[in-house]
């Protein structure tokens, strides 16, 4: 069987899950099965395949198997979403157009991939742009003490989403060209590279640590930073690289922790939940507390769909539950069994990430789809961690799942990239 | 370029390892303490939005109910306020529950498991209550509350033959109602006189004399003495090496055991006791139900257990009545370090009044589900055989001398034997300060009723002339 029959196959589970999804939910709002959900399931399904036909047209080699995992993903979020409030099940399946008309641009428009590499310095200062437009008077906006989203007119949208993705493809650029520099001089023992070959990726750490204090996202800054060391272990094989690089970033979180009143807040809710007075607290413990609580409510198998407890009567008990607080949501619903498997399927997305990478022939594709995999991967990390309490809770989206337009675009472009550099290298080893 | 590669997808992992053991710590390994977190009302939000189920005297009267608000959660609202408030309790958001609808939380708010849990939830039907009839008779309670007239006691009375609980008055008391509004819980939860606190099953009090049916039981049931034995009842025996004195000094000289416990004379019922002996008090008294719990269908943090308190360590303990620190003569009368709550008083009548057989008491009598089924029962069971049918006859008799010509006269019906047994505890001999008992049943050839009534800190209270009017005016509504 040829990639793209497998991947037609693929879509079979994810279009019965979205079927028994929706019925589950019906089910539970004491709705008739109306046309409306055969409508969802239809258009979900229709974009499934024509996402699935552009990729037979364009790119006949590539991975066939993201394309059903990002569609396991994206329906169990749009059924939770669903189930929380229709109006933003209606919203996120018109971002899933959107998200799917960058999907096919990205695909149609960029078919070498890497021209990005010649535009890699604009790519990094229009990235850099859209780090700091939140913190633009009249077009920013704060959540919860943290400068993330910019608004337009009627559409917000989170420009970091975009941000991470051009950071990635520059450090994917610079770090294949100075590697070798960056490994050939050696001094008492260490590798110790000049300044003018670290200097540029200094300015990294020093761009994560700007993130830190103008945003004020510890959870941002962790997921480039970590996808940015990743890309440099590889790029260089030294461990040294990767150690001196936490450090530093440890070093700097402490001190914005210790002086960013908000980062500080964040940390203190993260350790003591349950105090009283960070409970009280707006924008104290209430959210994470609740996360537990509503997890534990979840046990190993879960309340049921449709059941979990978000809200009385118009006083919500979840905050933020379609975005920051999914996951909990889903563990209420379908208990650690339940969170376990979207684990699992987040980590059949990694594991195709980094074979792609491996798969791919030179350095450049190599780093792209490390650090695009890298940065999904930590995305994930970052809120089922703080949601887990496993780290700060910070508002990340979690990809494919979490109601959020920018996410899904951004993310929907993300696998474009890793499916071009898979069909590249696929056909390459194929010769 | 590998093999970085691979071993950065193992970080991942290892990050990913600590998401699913964290994910199982919170659904699985601290489960139950994240449940039990008092910072966690989602058990109580959820009940918002269920339509909790009425709570219903024996008559028919509804003394709960949940209306439906307008953002679909509902309330809940005691139609007769203040008439059954701590026995009855209350369910808000804030401050939680308690009482009965603490206790049958799970039937009130219709937590149905199993299978048809299952099928319920497949149908979509709405979580639903089950009603909880009781045997609690209101008109009875009320006269209670009127005959207390403001006076801080307790009256508790039961149906000898099945144990349920048909008036249990607790004064000072309180309107559910006002627990809606967070100011009147706090005034409440520090207002004088404890109004929150169910006195007949919390209330802890010296029982006095009426204790003396307790020791009378065991002394009879034993075999080791007759109504009709005889005891030196002189004024000032000593009793644990220390002379203890009769009502008023008096002076009886050697008395049958039926005239003893008529004049309620402390020497005779000391000296009995010593001779009963710490052992065998102590298992009478472990089968009328003290050194336990109180057993009645209220949550346990609601009931005290009846016995003998010693502070060795100045912290109060229940002991076992064979401790060294207890005086047995005393205890036997009630006195030294015995404390007792007026539904075990009420339980010592109602052993005696069933044929030596004790019931044990129960507030509810069944469920029902919104189809009209029962959904549970609370048949009446068998707290324990307490003495033998011929002892319990035997002290019936005695009992009714009491009332007929001894201390408990002002307790007489009309046409109906009552049976029972003063008490007058001294709380504070200096100010002349007394806990006023009376305990009893009726009628005392087919006992239909078993009361306990006593009032907290009387000047110059007695048991005869304060608590055995009150016990009157109840027995009298309940047979009726």
């Amino acid at each position: 069987m040829n990639a793209r029959n497998r991947e037609l196959l693929g879509l079979v589970p994810a279009s019965l899950l979205i079927v028994a999804g929706f019925g589950a939910v019906f089910l539970q709002e004491q709705t008739q099965l109306d046309n409306l959900s055969l409508t969802y399931g239809a258009i979900f399904l229709g974009l499934c395949f024509a996402a699935h036909l552009i990729i037979r047209v364009r790119l006949p080699d590539a991975d066939p198997y993201l394309l059903p995992i990002i569609a396991v993903l994206a329906s169990i979020g749009l059924v939770v979403i669903y189930r929380l409030n229709e109006t933003l099940a209606r919203d996120q399946a018109q971002w899933f157009v959107i998200g799917l008309i960058a999907f096919a641009a990205t695909i149609i428009f960029l078919r070498d991939y890497r021209v990005l590499e010649r535009y890699r310095y604009l790519i990094a200062a229009g990235s850099l742009v859209l780090l700091l437009l939140p913190r633009v008077p009249g077009i920013g906006q704060q959540a919860n003490g943290a400068y993330l989203g910019i608004s337009l007119g009627p559409v917000s949208f989170q420009p970091a989403e975009f941000a991470k993705i051009g950071i990635i493809i520059f450090l994917a650029s610079y770090l294949r060209d100075t590697r070798a520099l960056l490994v050939s001089r050696k001094r008492f023992g260490i590798t110790l590279p000049r300044l003018k070959h670290i200097g540029p990726l200094l300015l990294v750490w020093g761009l994560a640590m700007l993130m830190l204090v103008f945003i004020r996202d510890l959870g941002s800054s962790l997921m480039f930073f970590g996808g940015f060391l990743a890309m440099l272990y590889v790029a260089t094989d030294r461990l040294i690289f990767p150690v001196v690089g936490f450090g530093l970033f440890a070093i700097g979180a402490w001190f914005f922790a210790t002086t960013v009143g908000h980062v500080g807040d964040r940390i203190s809710a993260w350790q003591h939940p349950f105090d009283p007075k960070l409970y009280e607290q707006i924008g104290g413990s209430y959210q994470i507390a609740q996360s537990l609580f509503a997890q534990a409510d979840g046990g190993l198998w879960g309340e049921g769909f449709g059941q979990a407890l978000i809200s009385v009567g118009d006083s919500p008990i979840l905050p933020a539950a379609q975005t920051d607080l999914i996951y909990a949501v889903i563990v209420n619903e379908l208990g650690l069994i339940g969170g376990i498997a979207l684990l699992l399927v987040y980590v059949l997305l990694i594991e195709r990430g980094f074979r792609i990478a491996v798969l791919a022939r030179d350095s450049f594709s190599k780093l792209l789809a490390t650090g695009l995999t890298t940065v999904v991967a930590l995305q994930v990390f970052v809120i089922v961690g703080g949601v887990t309490k496993v780290i700060p809770l910070t508002g990340v989206t979690l990809p494919f799942v979490s109601y959020g337009g920018s996410s899904i675009v951004a993310n929907f472009v993300i696998v474009a990239l890793l499916l071009l550099i898979s069909d590249r290298a696929r056909r390459e080893a194929r010769r | 370029m590998n093999k970085p590669i691979i071993r950065v997808f193992a970080v991942l992992l290892v990050l990913f390892g600590l998401l699913a053991y964290f994910t199982t710590r919170w659904t699985v390994i601290d489960r139950a303490a994240l449940q039990d977190n008092p910072q966690n009302k989602r058990e109580l939000l959820a009940q918002q939005r269920i339509a909790r189920g009425l709570i219903v005297a024996d008559t028919g009267t509804v003394l709960a109910r949940s209306i439906r608000r307008g953002d679909g959660t509902y309330a809940r609202r005691y139609p007769e306020n203040g008439l059954f408030a701590q026995t009855v309790g209350y369910s808000f958001l804030n401050p939680g529950t308690a009482g009965l609808e603490r206790f049958y939380n799970g039937q009130l708010t219709g937590r149905t498991a199993g299978l048809e849990g299952t099928l319920r939830k497949l149908q979509g039907k709405r979580q639903e209550g089950n009603d909880l009839q009781t045997a609690l008779d209101p008109q009875s309670q009320q006269i209670a509350l009127d005959q207390l007239a403001g006076r801080a006691g307790a009256v508790v009375a039961l149906d000898p033959r099945s144990g349920r609980v048909k008036v249990m008055a607790s004064i000072p008391s309180y309107d559910p109602n006002v627990l809606r509004s967070a100011r009147q819980t706090a005034r409440l939860n520090s207002a004088p006189g404890a109004p929150l606190l169910n006195r007949t099953t919390a209330g802890l009090y010296p029982p006095g004399s009426t204790f003396k049916v307790v020791t009378a039981a065991a002394a009879i049931d034993s075999g080791l003495y007759e109504p009709t034995s005889t005891v030196n009842g002189d004024n000032a025996i000593p009793i644990s090496g220390v002379p203890l004195n009769n009502d008023g000094g008096q002076s009886f000289g050697e008395v049958d055991l039926t005239t003893a416990l008529t004049q309620s004379v402390n020497t005779v019922w000391a000296q009995v006791g010593e001779r009963i002996g710490k052992r065998r008090m102590s298992r009478y008294m472990e089968r009328f139900g003290f050194g336990s719990l109180v057993p009645v269908d209220l949550p346990a943090s609601e009931r005290l257990a009846s016995g003998l308190y010693c502070s060795p360590d100045g912290n109060r303990e229940l002991v076992s009545p064979t401790d060294s620190c207890v005086d047995i003569g005393r205890a036997s009368i009630g006195q030294d370090k015995l404390l007792a709550t007026p539904l075990q008083m009420a339980m010592v009548a109602s052993a005696v009044a069933n044929r030596g057989i004790l019931m044990r008491p129960a507030i509810a009598t069944r469920t029902i589900d919104p189809e009209g089924r029962t959904a549970y029962e609370n048949t009446p069971q068998r707290f324990s055989r307490v003495m033998s049918a011929a002892s319990a006859a035997k002290l019936t008799a005695m009992m009714q001398r009491v009332v007929q010509e001894g201390t408990g006269t002002a307790a007489a019906l009309s046409g109906i034997e009552v049976a029972g047994k003063t008490g007058t505890a001294e709380i504070d001999v200096i100010n002349d300060i007394s806990q006023p008992w009376f305990i009893a049943f009726a009628p005392a050839s087919d006992p239909q009723v078993a009361i306990a009534v006593t009032i907290e800190k009387t000047v110059g209270g007695f048991g005869g002339t304060d608590a055995a009017p009150i016990a009157k005016a109840v027995m009298e509504s309940l047979l009726r």
